[in-house]
């Protein structure tokens, strides 16, 4: 037990920020911390080769993913997906003959701390207007960075199901982004 | 003007671009996009800002991880340990 209070004190902020920068939810990330707590000391497979950690944040990932899977599971993916061409999830963006209803602008990106805070900010808030699945997958790929084809393992969807995800994502952000970011 | 195959529409055009991020297109994919953008501004300016929310998700993950003031709250700590200690004793 000593061991927990040393690795909580000693790396607990360092991996809270860790899990929270992953699944932006303070509750989330309380879990995995403590999951990574438990496993760490069932497994006390620390060698010593690596630091405290290195060794608890290579856990930590792992356990980020578990409460990703988990809450990409609790609801059927086929609530979001429909591949059918007469899919109709895009029509607010493109008209009938697939031309942009309205076209992307150029983005003004911001230069200063402010603004830049400003802007991340606006980018926090439509992140949670995206569905919550959507933002969990888009997490994973765009933030996490884990390969495409490690997420569809881990998720059990296929390629084609994540794509879609996908650009459902980053069309309902950018979208979002623009009508709520001044641009130039 | 009939719409021929090469031609890409641009909610295709928007889709492959997507894709691109997530996996190598195939040749004749690439070759297509790569035409449709060419005479497209509005995908490319798409292509541009898919790129730039890339790089503001990264510095936004960043800056969760690098803010001090953000701190496992000390009942967080608590509820951790005691969960722990009941789990192994």
């Amino acid at each position: 037990m000593q061991n927990i209070n040393d690795w909580l004190n000693e790396h607990g902020d360092y991996l809270y920020r860790f899990a929270l920068a992953r699944l932006r939810d303070p509750h989330q990330a309380e879990d995995a911390v403590q999951e990574t707590m438990l496993a760490a000391i069932k497994g006390n497979s620390f060698e010593g080769d690596s630091t405290a950690r290195t060794w608890l944040t290579g856990i930590l990932k792992h356990k980020i993913i578990d409460l990703q899977r988990k809450q990409i599971r609790e609801q059927p993916l086929s609530d979001l997906i429909d591949l059918d061409e007469s899919d109709t999830s895009m029509d607010d963006f493109f008209d009938q003959h697939g031309h942009w209803l309205d076209k992307p602008q150029e983005w003004d990106m911001p230069d200063s701390a402010l603004e830049q805070k400003q802007f991340l900010a606006t980018l926090s808030k439509c992140m949670d207007k995206l569905p919550a699945k959507l933002a969990t997958l888009f997490m994973m790929r765009d933030v996490q960075e884990i390969e495409n084809e490690n997420i569809c393992k881990e998720l059990g969807i296929t390629t084609t199901n994540a794509w879609v995800m996908l650009y459902r994502a980053r069309m309902g952000l950018r979208k979002c982004l623009e009508m709520n970011w001044i641009t130039g | 003007m009939k719409a021929i195959k090469f031609m890409l529409t641009c909610k295709q055009a928007s889709k492959l671009i997507s894709q691109s991020l997530d996996h190598p297109l195939s040749l004749s994919g690439r070759v297509k996009l790569r035409f449709h953008l060419f005479i497209c501004d509005a995908c490319t300016r798409f292509n541009k800002q898919l790129g730039q929310l890339r790089t503001a998700v990264h510095r936004m993950r960043q800056d969760t991880e690098n803010d001090s003031s953000i701190e496992l709250p000390s009942d967080a700590k608590a509820r951790i340990t005691n969960t722990v200690a009941s789990k192994y004793h």
